[in-house]
């Protein structure tokens, strides 16, 4: 791997980051809303507002407390949130935590059913089993999660109670946190019981994530495969007298993935941000309900710190897609 | 075999609902509490949220409590209390042999050291918080004075008969002094106190996990636990409680409660809140300070239909200030009944302009006595524009909303009061007083500013004989009345829709209520 690529690519990172940190910051203080205020509601008395806002720090100019706010931020301090007073950190760390493992669920799972029923659309093309994925694809892109999530609540946990409702792990079963993924703490801990329990809290709300991202997988890899499909070397592979499913996955799957690999690291990434939904109907805790709700309540530190994380997260997802691409395709080189 | 499994699974599951009465308490179970949304801060004292209470006063105690079902005050912390000849001095007698959650003893040092940090800019806790709502906690104290280990003293400036009253509200919890000290300004996240369940554990957005405290100095919890789970959505909420994955499910709308209603395993229990909504007309205004022009619009403005449509049915009509479930309530007062032809004869009378258009200012944000507030917004302009008066509604970002309707720029707003500490003074002298009308930050958003009317409310702050307290606010009640500075709204009904496998479930008319004696059928 070239290092001063590597090296120049998370430069700009710090850039992206730094650029983020004073936009966010800019933004947030131009919508309206004084975060005392609205911590307070219609209780506060002028003198009560004007104290709160001293110890909240809002008294100061908007300069000073930015530089305020980036001295901390680059000693690591990301302040504490002005609603429950924790530090930012640990506020965002534990729902973050939940937020990545949703996502990586709904992405797996988006992912191999996505590609699997791309690659079998494009090689039956026109066949009853084409059809069928891709009217379904078309109803996974345009069904709204929301109602989506509640059929499902309804359906697999109200009506036929096969499946938890919410959450991440039934309510008074406990597992010693490591990694804050729930299902992998509990294999750590060799508690398969937790285990299986975790997991079938991740079965609703990660198919509900997975539906969108699913579909659009499934669309661009048909149309790349039917692309793919056609060329040359799929043809002299399979005049080579290749077994034919060598020919889809190493040949022609292998090539049309350029694409898929770009859209699979953007929904990550919007998933990752996005999840508000999913998070709201299964009462998942994680990052997207709170960003919204510091929103809400202009608590201006938690905001920032949620959005410089999702900017961190979002520009490495675009460099591993970058690096993907250089492995996948040997054409395609890092300019030096 | 599976159909005979799920049979036989439902055959046990309803049986105890239907053949037994259950009437004998049981120890044991866990409670799970669904809500719509997580705490902030555990340590009331800095606590603004009804999340944070709800769960808080599980685990910290006061000196003094409302009643299980009512807004009476009570013993708690403190077994008596008495005022001085001057009404200036407290003196609260403890009850003794209580020990916190970390087995720190009770005693006027914790009471001390619970209330100073508050009010005290040198004592060594001050700098852990933000102290936010003094006016409604020990703004007024001006000493606290340890007398011996079980007798504390509170002095304030001038008489104030309502810190009783503030003294049972969340704002004044006795938290262990040990903790406080170790926790510095997370005591918020690891609240420790006296109450009939110790705090476990919080998962942020998740749930807050609370067990029964097995040294309480009062009869013990009967559930072994409580957990309180944060279930954001509403109809999420609704089928966790239809599918008995939580036991009670907080703030459904409207007409879930109805499903929840007409469900044999659920149960319902409504009762008059102690909030108020109102529309408030700026006194301060040429056309507003006719008070033929404010009487007509309460006539303009049919409440009963209001609360049909946009309470569905979930609150009683307003005509006092604050509502009948707290003490001192006028009920002789005769509302302004629903009448536009009353309303374009008062407007004539008064030679109101046609033309005038008044602005209605519309709250952004719903609350328990205003749920629908564009909804309502609508549905006043056009009662008014029945009775000849043109009205423009008028929208801000909460935060300007307060602060500019604090100001008096508006014509009329709507806004509310979820009740403070229950006293009549914290209605009429708080939000209509000529005291609290001085803009900016005005709470009397009328900006109006009656003499008689202060005076009573004044006068009603040094007596402290309850009943004559009453006397004056039923007094004042009469002038607000007759001057007419609010039309007042409703106040809405507090719910709380619960599996029938509970029971004992309490409800104070302020929704907040310690689960100490709730027990769960096995």
């Amino acid at each position: 791997m070239p290092l001063g690529y590597l090296s120049r690519r998370l430069f700009h990172l710090a850039l992206i980051l730094f650029g983020v940190s004073v936009l966010v910051f800019l933004m947030l203080r131009m919508i309206p809303g004084d975060p005392a205020q609205l911590l307070m509601g219609e209780y506060a008395t002028p003198e009560e507002l004007a104290r709160l806002r001293a110890q909240l720090g809002l008294d100061q100019s908007y300069p000073a407390q930015f530089w305020i706010y980036l001295k901390n931020i680059l000693q690591g301090d990301f302040g504490k949130s002005l609603r429950t007073g924790a530090p930012i950190v640990d506020e965002i760390g534990v729902r973050l935590l939940a937020t990545l493992e949703l996502t990586l669920a709904a992405m797996l799972i988006a992912t191999f059913f996505g590609v699997a029923a791309g690659v079998v659309s494009s090689v039956k093309q026109y066949s009853v089993f084409d059809y069928g994925a891709m009217f379904f694809a078309l109803i996974g892109v345009s069904m709204p999660i929301f109602w989506l999530g509640l059929m499902l609540i309804y359906f697999f946990a109200v009506k036929f109670p096969v499946l938890p409702m919410m959450g991440r792990i039934s309510m008074g079963l406990e597992v010693p946190s490591v990694t804050g993924l729930v299902v992998i703490d509990a294999l750590l801990a060799g508690e398969f019981g937790g285990f299986g329990n975790a997991l079938t809290h991740l079965i609703l709300p990660s198919f509900t994530l997975a539906t969108i991202p699913m579909a659009i997988i499934a669309r661009i890899t048909r149309s790349s495969m039917l692309e793919v499909l056609n060329k040359d070397y799929v043809r002299t592979a399979r005049a080579k007298g290749m077994h034919e499913a060598v020919v889809i996955l190493r040949h022609a799957l292998r090539n049309a993935f350029l694409p898929v690999v770009t859209v699979i690291g953007l929904n990550l990434g919007l998933l990752l941000g996005g999840a508000v939904l999913t998070e709201t109907i299964f009462s998942w805790p994680g990052l997207g309900r709170y960003v919204v709700d510091s929103l809400m309540g202009r608590d201006y530190a938690a905001v920032q710190g949620c959005i410089l994380v999702f900017a961190g997260l979002m520009a490495v997802i675009n460099l591993a897609v970058d690096l993907i691409y250089a492995l996948l395709d040997p054409r395609i080189r890092v300019h030096e | 075999m599976k159909k005979w499994v799920l049979f036989a699974a439902l055959v046990i599951w309803m049986w105890p609902a239907a053949l037994l009465g259950a009437d004998k308490p049981v120890m044991g179970g866990t409670l799970i509490w669904g809500r719509g949304g997580d705490s902030v801060n555990l340590d009331l004292a800095q606590a603004t949220d009804g999340e944070s209470i709800k769960a808080g006063i599980q685990v910290l105690e006061n000196l003094v409590i409302f009643g299980k079902d009512s807004m009476d005050v009570e013993p708690q912390l403190a077994e008596s209390w008495e005022v001085s000849e001057d009404g200036l001095t407290w003196t609260f007698k403890l009850r003794r042999g209580v020990k916190f959650h970390d087995g720190t003893p009770f005693n006027s040092q914790a009471v001390y050291d619970s209330f100073a940090r508050i009010i005290d800019k040198n004592h060594p806790f001050h700098g852990y918080g933000k102290w936010m709502y003094l006016s409604l906690s020990l703004g007024q104290v001006t000493e606290i004075k340890i007398i011996d280990e079980y007798t504390i003293s509170l002095k304030t400036e001038k008489p104030y008969a309502p810190l009783l009253n503030n003294l049972a509200l969340w704002l004044c919890p006795i938290l262990s002094p040990k903790a406080m000290a170790e926790h510095k300004d997370q005591m918020g996240l690891n609240p420790v106190g006296t109450g009939p369940f110790k705090f476990v554990r919080w998962v942020k957005d998740d749930q807050i996990v609370l067990e029964r405290n097995e040294d309480y100095w009062g009869e013990k919890a009967k559930l072994d636990r409580i957990i309180l789970k944060s279930i954001p959505e509403p109809s999420s909420r609704l089928m966790a409680l239809q599918s008995g994955t939580v036991d009670i499910a907080d703030d459904l709308d409207p007409d879930s409660i109805d499903l929840v209603k007409r469900d044999g395993k659920l149960a319902v229990i409504e009762r008059p809140s102690i909030n108020v909504g109102y529309l408030a007309l700026n006194t301060e205004k040429p056309v507003l300070k006719d008070v033929r022009v404010r009487r007509a619009i309460n006539h303009a403005i049919d409440k009963d239909m209001l609360i049909k449509t946009i309470f569905r049915g979930l609150a009683i009509p307003a005509k006092n200030p604050f509502a009948p479930s707290i003490w001192g309530y006028n009920d002789d007062i005769e509302p302004y009944a629903y009448n536009p032809e009353k309303a374009r004869a008062l407007l004539a009378e008064a030679g109101f302009d046609r033309n005038t258009e008044l602005e209605l200012w519309a709250m952004p944000v719903s609350r328990a006595y205003m749920p629908e507030p564009v909804k309502t917004a609508e549905l006043i302009q056009a009662y008014l524009a029945a009775a000849g008066i043109k009205a423009k509604i008028v929208r801000h970002e909460w935060g300007a909303y307060l602060s500019k309707t604090s100001n008096g720029e508006h014509d009329m707003c709507m806004l509310g009061w979820l009740g403070g500490n229950a006293d009549p003074d914290n209605f009429l002298y708080g939000l209509l007083s000529a005291d609290t009308a001085k803009t900016p930050g005005a709470a009397n958003v009328a900006l109006w500013k009656n003499k008689e009317f202060t005076e009573l409310c004044i006068e009603a702050q040094r007596v402290f004989d309850k009943a004559e307290r009453a006397g004056l606010y039923m007094k004042a009640q009469e002038v607000f009345h007759r001057e007419a500075p609010w039309v007042p709204l409703a106040h809405s009904t507090i719910v709380r829709s619960y599996s029938k496998k509970l029971h004992d479930v309490p409800l104070r008319p302020n929704g907040l209520n310690s689960f100490q004696m709730v027990w769960k059928e096995k």
